[in-house]
């Protein structure tokens, strides 16, 4: 399958990545060949086969909504690139 | 004295602290020591936390001289894949993104180890983000392979084995998501086991592909493994697909007795692209077990070429879901300069992913995206039902399927990275495991001609451990443990 410049622009859209114009056509490359190689599964006939999204039949699994850890603000901060008044900072999202 | 305590296996150690021959600050700084003389060549760690293990090692000691820690593994080093987080040490998933990212939690396995009175040594390295089979990807330089330092170690628990196979610490955990216990262990010439997907908690583990990712042990002999995989296992409520299955007492089935085992051997496993020599040892081991009352028999499995596709798939689609989070707001990497939100988000992730890792995210953006989500997403999930239902075909006739790990021994530094499809069909052997959900266990059975360890494979049924452990037990009874050319001096060593 050929990869436009489009779908690559698409997919770097969904995936928040921004690609150089080397590795954009590197990926363009990469993408189609991939996709060609995957593409071996239409030689299957998986008609009326349920998608298995779980190897066995787990259920729903339930329990009550309890808190169960402690405030850990400042620690999980401490990890933060940039953080302020016990919140993170992240750049102006709008004027 | 120190290189003397890593050559022991982790049970062997653990009895000799017991019967205190040996402190477990003792073999904290044997580990230390290994590392410190071998790390700069072999490259097993991305962190050592010298001074936190032989602290933890005389709070062990201490428990140990109280009688209050008798297990197996209490006082034993031991190393952590970068992927699993542990509490205040750093954790990076072999990634630039994660670049100081210290975790406030530990991981369920690994607190699980720190109840047994395991001493953690350090976190190991890894294929950035678990993607890949060569440990290449790291964003902190590959690992070495102690069997030959020019070839790579299997990946991506690559600097698990390795620390393994270089006598570093006696075990460590990894994680397998597509064979990245198995394949790196047999690489290695150590023993790994991938256990049946739900056995083992994946609550802190960094994820990849959610649905088949999967904690444990690799070590140097299957004792090591059934006790490593005991202390882990279990129902954890912090991760919903974890289940409380029993079965569960590993070490109990190594009675070395398989007579009357029903073993299958995939006719389709020894077809084209596998190394002749890795055949004839893997038939020999079915031998081995044959001439110990298994009785041995080969079938077709069918559907084998189709898993890899499958697998990509599905693996690429969870991994571009999971690795979302990496955004530089809450922790890790972060870009030095950009416009807005928007622009930090994508300019971080670019600076910070490996080009594996963007393969891989937009590779799973796009089998996810509306327009080929049936074609391609969703014919994986069939995929997957298909290749579940020949699995369960197979284990209505045999208790064991049997074959090689790989379909070679471990290559040259450098030769994987050029063509990913090539590296992945490495995989061929391995991701339909994952995708069952099945148990796995890796094992030495041989040496090529170039000297370097060959990988036998054993599969079990969903929570059947005990019985592909009792198997690999009894193979590997009748051979002798071979330690890699590096640790015993016969490679450039210093």
């Amino acid at each position: 399958m050929q990869i436009t410049d489009e779908t690559i622009e698409y997919v770097g859209i969904l995936a928040k990545l921004e690609l150089s114009g080397e590795e954009r056509e590197q990926a363009k490359k990469d993408m189609s060949n991939m996709l060609d190689y995957v593409g071996m599964l239409n030689e299957l006939d998986t008609e009326g086969v349920e998608p298995m999204s779980h190897a066995f039949p787990i259920h729903n699994v339930f329990r009550e909504d309890e808190v169960t850890n402690g405030d850990d603000r400042e620690n999980m901060l401490l990890n933060a690139p940039e953080a302020k008044e016990g919140t993170y900072v992240v750049p102006k999202t709008f004027n | 004295m120190g290189m003397e305590l890593m050559s022991m296996t982790a049970v062997e150690l653990g009895k000799k602290i017991q019967a205190k021959e040996i402190s477990a600050v003792e073999a904290a700084q044997a580990a230390i020591d290994n590392i410190k003389k071998r790390d700069d060549t072999l490259n097993c760690f991305v962190t050592v936390d010298e001074e936190g293990a032989l602290k933890r090692a005389k709070q062990v000691q201490a428990e140990i001289d109280a009688g209050r820690l008798s297990g197996p593994l209490a006082g034993v080093p031991v190393g952590i894949k970068d992927n699993m987080c542990v509490e205040g040490m750093l954790t990076t998933c072999s990634s630039k993104i994660l670049s100081g990212f210290t975790p406030t939690y530990t991981a369920t396995a690994v607190e699980k180890l720190h109840t047994a009175g395991a001493v953690i040594i350090g976190k190991t390295n890894m294929d950035e983000f678990a993607m890949g089979s060569t440990t290449e990807t790291s964003y902190y330089g590959a690992t070495k392979n102690p069997w030959d330092t020019s070839r790579v170690p299997g990946g991506s628990s690559g600097g698990s084995a390795a620390a393994v196979a270089g006598e570093e610490v006696p075990y460590a955990l990894g994680s397998d998501t597509g064979g990245s216990i198995r394949q790196p262990a047999g690489f290695c010439g150590v023993t790994g086991v991938k256990p049946t997907y739900g056995r083992v908690s994946r609550y802190g583990l960094i994820a990849y592909g959610s649905s088949l990712d999967q904690i444990g042990p690799i070590a140097k002999d299957v004792t090591d493994c059934a006790a490593v995989l005991e202390a882990i296992c279990g129902k954890d409520d912090r991760d919903s697909t974890s289940v409380s299955e029993s079965g569960s007492d590993f070490t109990s089935a190594l009675t070395g007795d398989v007579k009357g085992l029903k073993i299958g051997i995939p006719k389709d496993y020894f077809l084209k692209g596998l190394d002749t020599e890795v055949k004839a040892h893997v038939l020999e081991a079915a031998e081995a077990l044959k001439l110990q009352g298994a009785v041995i028999e080969e079938f077709d499995l069918s559907l084998v070429e189709y898993a890899i596709p499958a697998y990509y798939i599905i693996a690429s689609a969870e991994a571009s879901s999971n690795l979302e989070r990496f955004d530089g707001v809450k922790y890790g990497y972060r870009a030095d300069s950009f416009t807005d939100l928007h622009n930090m988000y994508k300019k971080t992730r670019s600076e910070g992913f490996g080009a594996e890792v963007k393969r891989r995210i937009m590779l799973g953006a796009f089998v996810l995206s509306s327009g080929y989500f049936d074609a391609y997403y969703m014919k994986a999930l069939r995929t997957k039902a298909l290749i579940k239902q020949a699995f369960d075909r197979a284990f209505e006739k045999y208790d064991i399927i049997l074959g090689p790990v790989a379909p070679t021994t471990a290559l040259k530094l450098g030769d994987s990275l050029s063509d990913p499809i090539k590296m992945y069909l490495g995989d061929v052997y391995t991701v339909s495991v994952n995708l069952a959900g099945l148990p796995g266990i890796s094992l030495p059975c041989g040496y090529d001609s170039k000297g370097l360890p060959v990988g036998l494979q054993l599969l079990g049924r969903h929570f059947d451990e005990k019985t592909m452990l009792r198997a690999a037990y009894a193979f590997e009874q009748t051979r002798q443990y071979e330690r890699a050319p590096f640790v015993k001096g016969g490679q450039a060593n210093e």
